[in-house]
């Protein structure tokens, strides 16, 4: 059936997720972009309210809502702060998602439940310096030695490394083999001896979020943090990738529809040759070509949740969302930007942030590129 | 304790806009929100419960059916239960027929402590509150800034007066009014709103559930004695006149002499 309406319980939650954003997150946004710094408690606000857990059963610690519910929370934070949005999205919709299909009770009681009732962050280590969008060219190895493997490698762009508990870390298992025969993932925990990571590398956008290069040397973890089948880790990246796309869908409608937000309050207040630039037809006839798109990535996005949640095969769908609302949002920023003119480009108004903040919705968790070739991929099978 | 919290859905927007012909209040198309000095109270009742362990808060409003979501915000606060009072026949209630109302409710509910907010940001009146106690013979306390449980039965509670407070200690079972200062109120939480909607209940009470706590001749927009005799909307006044290089006496003295002019002083 087609729903463009949210449930009442779904309204009531976005109800919540915006007027935290606009309460606690806002008036945050520009010094932690300023300062590369997440502010830790702010972190912490967001997990005693259970915003990094939104869609997990509740019998294993999670707060038993929906992917559509959790897509809700990323649009609205990303109105604000679209780092904020990384950061819960990173954290709930890559490993935790794999732990919850894939893991052992074990693993669910002693890393799943306190990620997602609040006590611990993730973060997801695939990418490596010569494995960006081909992630079978990954370096890393694990090698079993008795009741432990012991890890070596080096990962780079690594999303919450900068204060994450839990780490899931994919590594070559089988080296003859290769990454996509031969990878598995691993949950590491901070604090392990030869498990380092650096500081936060420096960025265009999102830059409140910890992005870290993450070093491991002969880092010993037990056989029991395997998850799921050694050697069967290439299509668990690749699973917890395409479900992570639909949270990175909503982070670009978020970013979109904040700096439109902002054009549409500043529009009406700014007068120029006499009137509001609101009552100029070349504004309107923007702001409405910019709300049409951002409610058309919109429903992708939601329609993208809604058959994750039914449990159809949702890989397409979320591919779709995620290249055309980050599409959209670079689109719009810069529009938005455009509209203010030099106000815009001044950092004393937050569309700037929003426009370096967008670009990197069309870069990770799957290119632009990659996302057509998914997409492609299923229609021409 | 049994703790009851009367909260009022109101429009979230100062431009309250009235029915010329009715003279109440419209309501479609205006956003709603729990009134702020309500919110308190529900958070003020949320940390006694927090203190006395075994509470439990109630949260009752009397209103149209949408106000069922201002009720379902206030259970995913952790309120524990929630009333809405909703008939054709409490329409267009005064302050006088709404309390009245209220009351006949709260004998049903029971009660140890009841709070109600100070006033709405819409009707601005300060009356329900104090009429639920006189209809209940309850001791009140309006204007409350700080409560804190003395003993079983009672309270020490800080209540504002002009430039002052008083200090007040009161037993229950009691009836207090908040001021939005008295606390700030917590977020919902994700689970709170789940369990809002899938474990707890609004519970819909009509005439039918109070008729034998209250007069029906007290009910409604017929047991309003009040009668509004004109209700309009506020013009804006024209721009104010600036008197520029003025020593201070002479200043004093033009808006003296100003104030004389208009009939003021």
């Amino acid at each position: 059936m087609v729903e463009f309406t949210l449930t009442k319980e779904q309204q009531l939650a976005q109800k919540l997720f915006r007027d935290f954003a606009e309460n606690e997150i806002r008036p945050l946004a520009r010094e932690m972009d300023e300062t590369e710094e997440y502010n830790m408690e702010l972190l912490e606000k967001m997990k005693k309210l259970g915003f990094f857990g939104i869609q997990y059963p509740k019998e294993l610690g999670g707060e038993g809502a929906d992917t559509l519910t959790y897509t809700l929370c990323m649009e609205e934070v990303s109105k604000v702060d679209a780092s904020t949005g990384i950061t819960i999205s990173v954290h709930a919709s890559l490993g935790c998602m794999l732990l919850e299909k894939y893991g052992t009770e074990y693993q669910k009681e002693a890393f799943l439940r306190p990620l997602i009732d609040g006590r611990k962050v993730s973060c997801i280590a695939l990418t490596e310096p010569s494995a960006g969008t081909d992630a079978s060219a990954i370096k890393t190895t694990a090698v079993r030695d008795g009741d432990h493997y012991i890890l070596n490698g080096q990962k780079v762009f690594i999303t919450n490394s900068g204060f994450a508990d839990i780490f899931f870390i994919f590594a070559l298992t089988d080296r003859a083999a290769g990454g996509v025969k031969g990878m598995s993932l691993f949950v590491l925990e901070k604090g392990m001896s030869g498990l380092e990571v650096s500081k936060n590398i420096p960025r265009m956008g999102i830059r409140a979020a910890q992005n870290c290069e993450v070093t491991m040397i002969d880092v010993k973890v037990p056989a029991e943090n395997l998850v799921g089948v050694e050697n069967k880790g290439y299509k668990l990246a690749m699973e917890a990738f395409g479900s992570g796309r639909i949270g990175i869908g909503a982070q670009a409608v978020g970013i979109a529809q904040g700096a439109l937000n902002e054009v549409i309050k500043y529009t009406k207040e700014r007068k120029q040759f006499g009137k509001t630039i609101a009552s100029f037809q070349n504004t309107q006839f923007k702001i409405a070509e910019m709300q049409t798109k951002i409610d058309a990535a919109r429903f992708l996005v939601w329609r993208a949740a809604k058959a994750k949640d039914n449990h159809e095969d949702y890989a397409s769908y979320a591919a779709m969302c995620k290249l055309f609302a980050s599409d959209v949002a670079v689109q719009i920023t810069r529009d938005c930007v455009q509209l203010m003119g030099g106000y815009g480009y001044s950092r004393e108004y937050p569309v700037e942030r929003m426009y370096r903040d967008a670009k990197i919705t069309e870069i990770y968790e799957g290119t632009s590129e990659a996302m057509r070739m998914i997409v492609a991929g299923k229609i021409l099978k | 304790m049994k703790i009851v919290v009367c909260i009022k859905q109101v429009p979230d927007t100062t431009e309250v806009r009235l029915d010329p012909k009715t003279n109440t209040l419209i309501r479609d198309g205006v956003p709603s929100i729990i009134n702020p000095d309500d919110k308190s109270g529900i958070e003020a009742a949320l940390q006694l419960k927090e203190q006395c362990p075994g509470s439990t808060v109630t949260v009752l409003c009397m209103g149209p059916p949408q106000a069922d979501v201002a009720l379902r915000e206030a259970l995913a606060m952790g309120c524990d239960e929630a009333i809405l009072l909703s008939d054709r026949a409490f329409g267009g209630a005064d302050t006088w027929a709404t309390s009245s109302t209220l009351a006949a409710a709260l004998k049903k509910i029971g009660y140890d402590i009841i709070i109600t907010g100070r006033q709405a940001i819409d009707g601005d009146t300060a009356q329900v509150g104090p009429q639920i106690a006189e209809h209940l013979g309850l001791p009140q306390i309006s204007y409350v800034e700080n409560i804190q449980v003395e003993s079983e039965d009672t309270l020490v509670v800080q209540r504002q007066f002009e430039g002052f407070y008083h200090i007040i200690e009161i037993k229950t079972p009691c009836l207090l009014t908040a001021l939005s200062q008295l606390a700030t109120p917590r977020y919902m939480t994700v689970h709170g709103v789940m369990d809002a909607y899938r474990e707890k209940e609004v519970k819909l009470w009509t005439l039918a559930d109070i008729e034998d706590t209250v007069d029906k001749a007290n009910l409604g927009l017929k047991g309003s004695p009040t009668r509004v005799m004109k209700s309009f909307t506020k013009q804006a006044k024209g721009a104010g006149t600036v008197l520029k290089d003025l020593s201070d006496d002479e200043a004093v003295a033009a808006i003296i002499a100003k104030l004389q002019e208009k009939h003021i002083i």
